[in-house]
């Protein structure tokens, strides 16, 4: 059923069945590190290319939420997922590797959220009885194709975030339990540009979609921040988590700081050097699949308001100096 | 673009440059003055070196570059130099031993896309615009110093 201007809400909202998180050396030596199903020692995974192993790494996270799930390899009715690289290749290429229904999705770094909101609805709808929801991110190939070659001897500045090497996976299916973890609404979001250009400070450039699209959630629902015990954004980083605050405050509603955590900014230790924070597909996808929803299982949270955003750019606009148009997708993650 | 607009995006940008640290330039004139001077004080010595071993005034400078593009390549192909030049920013990069780093590394990068569009189409990718603007300001150049000789001595 949609609410308001751009919500829907699940009238058979859809059972978050299992999840799976795969992630790569430096994420796996986080601070989240005991919430990962699987760390990778290597992270080129014995593949030929950087690009083969994020797709490997996609698609062993697929496998893993199957399985986790008790469903037959091969039988998830459809596979929602995306990633960083041109026209999307390492999911095709999972998708390849799975033989399932594919939905190929691009919102950049909100992928994963953009995927939960659409399979959701699909299921609800009574379209599908399954569906696996993805994406993926590495470092290696969003370097090569968004920054420089890996052994180029540059500095990165303060606001440049580092691109996680991490794919998360969410088995969502239909069912009457009782106390199970469900998406109960989600949010489109609007493309917004606040005319930052500089691609080295993604988190500046996402935080005013993100601001946007939380706040259709809340006025489409009626609900108040409040409402959530954890309300996670995907990949601002540090800096891009305090100009959100910023803005909310600004605005007169401010958001409780200790509500606010962002994905990003919890998968890395500063000492990792990962400057402001993590970011790519794979960060939001990784931490709440692991960290997120297993914290939500054990019952410490009841309530989540989950957002994804994304830059939706690339090395052609940015050579054109063109300003960061992102956008952010809101799901809301419930145990009822 | 709407007035408001205009105001909104003002605003935020002074949000924006309120919030965001500022590289810290002091130290990074330090460190990349000290490395980059320590990879000067390495080819002085080679420079030194070649002169020792007779070579002529011309073949010096010669001799020393090769030496310093042969480390500048080693290092990057052992993982090495990416790690002076986070450190040492401007310090590694305008010696000539970056110049043989811009070159190396995408070599590396992109050998897995084939010898002729990869490695060969990309190994300029970076040194590339200081060839074409390094060579068209020495014509430039050149030219002028041509006329000042020819015509105003």
């Amino acid at each position: 059923m949609r609410v308001g201007k751009q919500t829907f809400v699940y009238e058979k909202p859809p059972e978050v069945a299992s999840h799976a998180s795969v992630v790569g050396p430096k994420e796996g030596g986080g601070p989240l590190a005991d919430y990962f199903d699987v760390i990778l020692d290597d992270d080129l995974l014995g593949m030929k290319s950087w690009e083969l192993a994020e797709s490997e790494m996609l698609r062993r996270c697929a496998l893993l939420a199957m399985k986790e799930g008790g469903i037959p390899e091969g039988s998830a009715q459809a596979f929602f997922t995306g990633d960083l690289n041109d026209q999307i290749i390492a999911s095709g290429f999972a998708g390849r590797a799975l033989e399932l229904p594919f939905v190929g999705l691009y919102g950049a770094c909100s992928t994963f959220v953009e995927g939960l909101v659409l399979a959701s609805g699909l299921i609800s709808g009574g379209f599908l009885e399954n569906a696996l929801c993805a994406a993926s991110s590495h470092f290696c190939t969003a370097e090569r194709q968004f920054r420089l070659p890996l052994e180029m001897g540059t500095q990165r500045t303060p606001s440049a975030q580092w691109t996680a090497t991490a794919a998360g996976c969410a088995l969502l299916r239909n069912s009457d339990a009782k106390n199970r973890l469900r998406v109960t609404a989600g949010t489109l979001g609007k493309v917004v540009d606040y005319e930052i250009k500089d691609a080295n400070h993604m988190g500046a450039a996402m935080a005013p979609a993100v601001e946007s699209t939380i706040r259709a959630h809340l006025s489409d629902t009626g609900r108040t921040a409040g409402d959530f015990d954890l309300i996670v954004t995907g990949d601002l980083g540090w800096i891009g988590r305090e100009i959100l605050l910023e803005l909310f405050s600004r605005s007169g509603k401010p958001l409780p700081s200790e509500k606010l955590v962002d994905c990003g900014a919890s998968l890395y230790f500063q000492e990792q050097d990962p400057h402001a924070g993590g970011s790519g597909c794979g960060c939001v996808a990784s931490v709440s699949c692991g960290w997120i929803m297993k914290r939500m299982e054990e019952g410490e949270l009841r309530r989540v308001l989950l957002t994804g955003s994304g830059a939706m750019m690339s090395p052609t606009s940015s050579l054109q100096a063109e300003s960061i148009p992102s956008i952010a997708y809101a799901a809301s993650l419930e145990v009822i | 673009m709407s007035k408001n607009q205009a105001q909104k995006v003002r605003e935020y940008a002074k949000i924006v440059e309120e919030k965001t640290p500022k590289s810290r330039h002091v130290r990074g004139c330090l460190r990349a003055f000290w490395v980059g001077g320590l990879i000067c004080v390495i080819g002085q010595c080679f420079t030194n070196l070649a002169v020792a071993l007779n070579l002529s005034e011309m073949t010096a400078p010669m001799f020393t570059s090769c030496v310093l593009i042969f480390l500048g390549t080693t290092l990057t192909g052992i993982g090495v130099y990416d790690r002076i030049g986070k450190y040492a920013g401007a310090g590694s990069i305008v010696p000539i031993t970056g110049f043989a780093n811009s070159v190396a590394a995408p070599a590396i990068e992109f050998r897995r896309e084939g010898m002729v569009l990869g490695l060969g189409a990309r190994l300029f990718q970076l040194a590339g615009p200081v060839l074409t603007y390094g060579i068209s300001a020495s014509i430039v150049f050149g030219i002028i110093y041509w006329a000042v000789k020819e015509w105003l001595l």
